[in-house]
């Protein structure tokens, strides 16, 4: 029990991915990739496109073997048989882009048990998690029955996290949950990772495009340029490179850059805030320093 | 293993194969269909397979990607060539139990298989190296005259070019499809074949959803565009022969003919 608790619950280890192998198109998507995740953690990835988010976050569990190199679930070697490999796929959760695009079946709860049904639960197992699940994002008893396609989009797309939430995974991988859905459904699809978070004590990794999603959710942040981590830190941390941020691509939260050009102007001012509240803090104090001068 | 399928392919370049008039590389195929079927010896053979070799050459199309677009096809190549093998009388050259294999059975083995791969990599070249927005005018074109019997040939020719445009999304999709539904635990690889095909059900539906979705897309957007069919519709890129285009008829005529002539010989 003390071992898994300082083991990373996933690791990698000189990851490589090459794609087309063999052929004109050949390349490598990541390439000798290091990245470790702790248990209990929320994780965001950051990068542009083509970075190597989609291919890595597709290692972690299980659905892409690499062309060299480890992928580690509480220090063992996730590829070691088959059937631990899709033991894998129930521990570690993925939800693709756009989920609700992978919805099936006739009714909101057959597809949501579709997971839980692939793990050969009992039928009162899978009916308190398929319950449990709907929970966690929000769906009203009423909806299991009713057929996913009759439902909005913002709600298809609770029903597919719900799908990866009911198998209960230890690590939780949503990539861009958030994408194209509306200010309100994006902060409760938001919420509802959290609680999941917080419920099952899982560990979270979530990419985004969203700096300002990122800022305010996650715990530690991973930057993927061209196959590689290029930074591992904190937010807060990261986001004071802004300038090599930008380089690769990608952009700082409004507020950071709100903050950046004050300085730019001359104002003597503390960047590192990146979260509304946190900027908002900054601002007043200065502002009582200015009142003070 | 579902991007291995490259059928309705194209790979863009800038040879004179790809150049050369989407017409006539259309005729071409069929002329080079007709020599491979009226080929029937070896030397003959050898012809049409020289003029496919000089084909891929000069197109710098690699033949390996050529061998992997025939890779879903194996299983037809090889159950051509056991047929011919078993089922083909003759002089008997080996018997086991109720199977023989003769020296006829071999030969039209052979030439069965060297058929097939020929017919299949002849007509890979001219998606390989012909847009299908090119093929499609060249088809509209020379089906041209069909439209005075009321044959919708526009209308034929724009599915087409719609339905050759679409395959490599929808190998992609399914691919996204599938890769979502084992992340959620399915398992298409194991159980028996009823098993298999009930699990092929959670990546049906949602293919078909997304191709419906992705044809009403489509048909908005070429309303938006004021599609209305072929009638008064005007070409940006007019088809025009160049002299490259008569020196390919003329190979491959020349080709035709000499297969024909050697076809002449040997009856004689």
């Amino acid at each position: 029990m003390e071992e898994t608790t300082l083991t990373p619950i996933l690791q990698t280890k000189n990851l490589t991915h090459t794609y087309g192998e063999g052929t004109p198109f050949q390349r490598d998507a990541i390439h000798n990739l290091d990245f470790s995740v702790e248990r209990g953690a929320f994780i965001g990835i950051i990068g542009h496109t083509g970075s190597g988010k989609s291919t890595l976050i597709q290692h972690l569990n299980g659905l892409l073997k690499p062309t060299s190199g480890q992928v580690l679930f509480n220090g063992e070697d996730i590829w070691q048989n088959k059937e631990f490999t899709r033991q894998i796929r129930f521990k570690v959760g993925l939800v693709f882009q756009y989920p609700e695009y992978q919805l099936f079946e006739e009714t909101v709860y057959k597809d949501i048990s579709f997971g839980p049904k692939n793990m050969g639960l009992s039928p009162e197992e899978i009916d308190r998690r398929v319950r449990q699940a709907a929970g966690f994002v929000g769906l009203d008893a009423s909806v299991l029955e009713v057929s996913p396609f009759d439902l909005s989009g913002g709600q298809k797309r609770r029903v597919a996290i719900a799908g990866v939430i009911a198998m209960e995974p230890d690590v939780l991988i949503l990539d861009e949950p958030t994408a194209g859905l509306d200010p309100v459904g994006r902060e409760s699809v938001l919420e509802n990772i959290r609680n999941y978070q917080k419920a099952q004590n899982a560990t979270i990794i979530m990419v985004s495009h969203s700096m300002e999603e990122i800022a305010s959710n996650v715990d530690k942040l991973a930057v993927l340029n061209h196959g590689k981590v290029a930074m591992y830190a904190t937010p807060k941390e990261v986001f004071t490179h802004a300038e090599e941020l930008i380089a690769m691509g990608l952009a700082v939260p409004q507020v950071t850059n709100v903050l950046l050009r004050l300085k730019q102007l001359g104002v003597t001012i503390d960047t590192s805030a990146f979260t509304v509240e946190q900027a908002k803090e900054v601002l007043l104090r200065k502002k009582e320093e200015l009142r003070h001068a | 293993m579902l991007k291995d399928i490259t059928l309705g392919q194209y790979f863009p370049g800038n040879t004179v194969i790809h150049r050369l008039d989407p017409r006539t590389k259309l005729i071409l195929v069929i002329v080079y269909i007709v020599a491979l079927f009226s080929a029937k010896s070896p030397l003959s053979y050898g012809l049409v397979a020289l003029f496919l070799i000089v084909t891929v050459g000069i197109s710098k199309i690699q033949p390996k990607v050529i061998l992997k677009g025939m890779k879903p096809l194996v299983i037809i190549i090889a159950l051509t060539g056991i047929l011919n093998l078993f089922y083909t009388d003759g002089r008997v050259l080996v018997q086991v139990w109720i199977f023989r294999i003769t020296v006829e059975g071999i030969i039209s083995a052979l030439f069965m298989v060297s058929r097939i791969i020929l017919l299949i990599a002849g007509t890979f070249m001219l998606t390989y190296t012909t847009s299908p927005i090119a093929l499609t005018d060249g088809l509209e074109n020379l089906l041209g005259p069909l439209k005075k019997v009321k044959v919708p040939v526009h209308e034929l020719a724009m599915m087409m070019c719609i339905a050759l445009r679409f395959i490599p999304t929808l190998i992609e999709e399914t691919d996204k499809i599938m890769s979502a539904q084992k992340a959620r635990g399915a398992d298409f690889e194991s159980g028996n074949l009823m098993a298999r095909a009930k699990a092929l059900v959670p990546i049906l539906v949602p293919l078909f959803i997304s191709a419906f979705r992705r044809a009403d897309e489509l048909a908005i957007a070429m309303e938006c565009r004021c599609y209305q069919g072929g009638k008064g519709r005007t070409r940006m890129r007019q088809l025009r022969y160049a002299s490259r285009d008569i020196w390919a008829f003329g190979i491959g005529l020349a080709m035709l003919v000499m297969v024909f002539v050697l076809r002449g010989i040997q009856i004689v």
